[in-house]
């Protein structure tokens, strides 16, 4: 079985910082990590792997200083790593991202599986797995809990807002993995010199691959950014209780009776 | 360029996506009909809605009455359950065929995983979870807000020349329409045509439960992060003031309440007229879904915590030290009950 990841690396939301001056997000001093319900999506490819054996292959678009994310991930237990790497697929919207990794996907061969986080930390769309599926012509099942594969189908568990479903498709099939469905395990020190040194991570320009650079980056995005602004505050009194924990609760107890009142 | 089918010059209608459950349209759906009705006599459109289901038909009366000048109803058997593959072939052949200028889809569960699937189909621009929609006064283009990771950054995104402009919009962020029995429109069946081949993912088991609508509590205590997990202390303080119980999405996340109780940009966007947000640090994507409250509560133990800043009265305490006081003192004078 060889089940394809696609990861995503992100700057720490809790780093990212406003310029003030440009009213831009300055992700500069931020710490870059692997998306989280990305790391789901690995662990519960590994989980695969260790039931059904075969291959675990990982798959990012970025800047080739995205590589050793990955190799982070061939450490956590993963075969090999693909970077999708050129300046012209930066700038992309979901629609030309999806393209590009479809493409990688395309490039990597035959595969049973094709595992996304449900979204990403910082673009938080959730819309790259279902268009990956779709440049495929895949099904695609999204924000799922759990998966089960056998005789080239699998079951998969997935939430909804009110209640949950369990689905069945026939592989190869996209599937996008909820945030924290399971817990995902730490590099295994026995892979590091492995992972850092002689892994395989394979980079690949659009070149290498033939790809149609106007589908890919900025000219392949249908959508632009018109305007950013700060969000303005709220005018609140942003009053400060003091006193003792019950001093306090006497306090709001009180204020919470005059407003309930009717 | 990715080239989209039509262009801008041959699109012309603003269209809804209606989503519904049990027999009833869904709150977001109506929510986005009252908005889009707002939006399209700026625009001088007609809106449609699109309504696709086994036996659906009976619910386009209650789509007129919030606005739609047209329902089209596609009934089949193949689109009982929601399905990716049905759905998506549905919509994109009536949007091939028809050629409309926006379409609209509440961002649920479902209607994000259709509305990722059709964008790509239709080679066009899809804006996840706006937390407003408005009409550009120069261009006419769809303007779709979005927060910007969680740091008090709003971005404007817009789709030129690709079409239909796409957007998905949270529970919550518009008001429902008040309906209007005198409100006209025209129910439209449409040919479906389905096969088996068409569905490859089929549903072999599905639990639903009544979904708690988190958007209409006047009251609501809202847990993140640094309630530990204890939300049953959450739960007796809201007893104590008549509230409901909501949640960040790290809490729900963590599994310390279900997914219907989630709030802010991935959850719903609620306006209640007291918010009590407990252990809360107050990032963005949370702030939005309760900013319009009338009245906001903070308690964190961190003083320099954001949440303070979108907060009427602030308490910079450790929420295990503060709530059992005040429920005892809520006992002692019970606030009343809603009128």
């Amino acid at each position: 079985m060889h089940t394809i990841v696609c990861l995503k690396v992100v700057p720490k939301s809790e780093e990212v910082t406003i310029d003030e001056e440009t009213k831009t997000l300055d992700r500069s001093k931020a710490r870059s990590e692997i998306n989280p319900p990305d790391m789901n999506a690995v662990e519960m490819a590994l989980k695969l792997k260790e039931r059904h054996g075969g291959t675990v292959s990982l798959l990012a678009m970025g800047p080739p200083l995205f590589e050793p994310y990955l190799r982070l991930g061939l450490a956590m237990g993963a075969d090999q790593a693909f970077l999708m790497s050129d300046r012209a697929f930066g700038g992309a919207d979901t629609l030309a991202t999806s393209f590009v990794l479809a493409e990688g996907i395309r490039a990597i061969g035959s595969f049973d599986l094709v595992l996304c986080g449900d979204e990403s930390s910082d673009g938080a769309t959730g819309q790259v797995p279902p268009g990956i599926a779709e440049w495929l012509g895949l099904p695609q099942v999204t924000y799922v809990r759990r998966i089960d594969v056998s005789d080239g189908s699998l079951r998969a568990h997935r939430e909804l807002g009110a209640g949950s479903e369990v689905v069945e498709a026939d592989l190869p099939s996209v599937v996008s993995v909820k945030h924290d469905v399971n817990e995902p395990r730490f590099m295994d020190t026995g892979r590091w010199d492995w992972a850092m040194n002689e892994a395989p991570v394979q980079i690949w320009s659009a070149a290498d691959l033939e790809i149609d650079v106007e589908k890919a980056g900025v000219p392949g995005s249908p959508t632009a950014v018109a305007g950013v602004s700060v969000a303005k505050g709220a005018d609140r009194r942003r009053e400060f209780l003091s006193g003792s924990p019950e001093e306090i609760a006497a306090q709001l107890a009180d204020k919470i009776r005059a407003w309930v009142k009717p | 360029m990715n080239e989209s089918p039509y262009s801008p010059e041959e699109a012309s209608g603003m269209w809804v996506y209606l989503e519904h459950r049990d027999g009833k349209l869904e709150g977001v759906s109506l929510e986005l009909l009252g908005r889009s009705r707002e939006l399209a006599r700026e625009t001088g459109e007609s809106l449609t809605a699109l309504l696709l289901g086994e036996r659906v038909e009976p619910l386009a009366e209650e789509a007129i009455a919030a606005g739609a000048d047209r329902v089209l109803v596609a009934e089949h058997a193949l689109l009982g359950p929601y399905t990716t593959e049905p759905f998506t072939k549905v919509v994109a052949g009536l949007i091939a065929e028809q050629h409309p200028n926006t379409l609209l889809l509440g961002a649920t569960t479902n209607g994000r995983d259709l509305a990722g699937r059709l964008a790509v189909r239709l080679r066009t621009g899809l804006t996840a979870d706006c937390t407003d929609l408005r009409i550009d006064p120069q261009s006419g283009l769809l303007l779709g807000e979005v927060t910007g990771f969680g740091h008090g950054i709003l971005a404007t995104i817009e789709c030129p020349v690709a079409r239909p402009q796409m957007a998905t919009v949270r529970p919550g962020v518009f008001p429902r329409p008040v309906a209007d029995p005198a409100h006209s429109g025209e129910v439209e069946r449409v040919d479906v045509t389905l096969s088996a081949s068409d569905q490859p993912v089929r549903v072999v088991k599905q639990t639903s439960r009544r979904a708690f609508d988190v958007t209409q509590s006047e009251r609501l205590v809202i847990g993140g992060r640094g309630m530990e997990g204890d939300f049953a202390l959450l739960r007796r303080l809201a007893k104590a003031v008549h509230a409901d119980v909501g949640a960040t999405r790290v809490a729900v996340d963590q599994g310390w309440a279900r997914e219907d109780r989630m709030i802010g940009q991935t959850g719903s966007v609620t306006r209640p007229k007291l918010a009590i947000i407990c252990g809360a640090s107050g990032a963005m994507q949370f702030t939005v879904g309760v900013k319009d409250s009338e009245t906001i509560i903070a308690i964190n133990s961190d003083p320099e915590a954001p949440i303070f800043e979108v907060a009427d009265y602030c308490v910079a305490e450790d929420a295990f030290q503060v709530i059992p006081p005040l429920i005892e003192a809520l006992r002692r004078e019970p606030v009343e009950e809603k009128s």
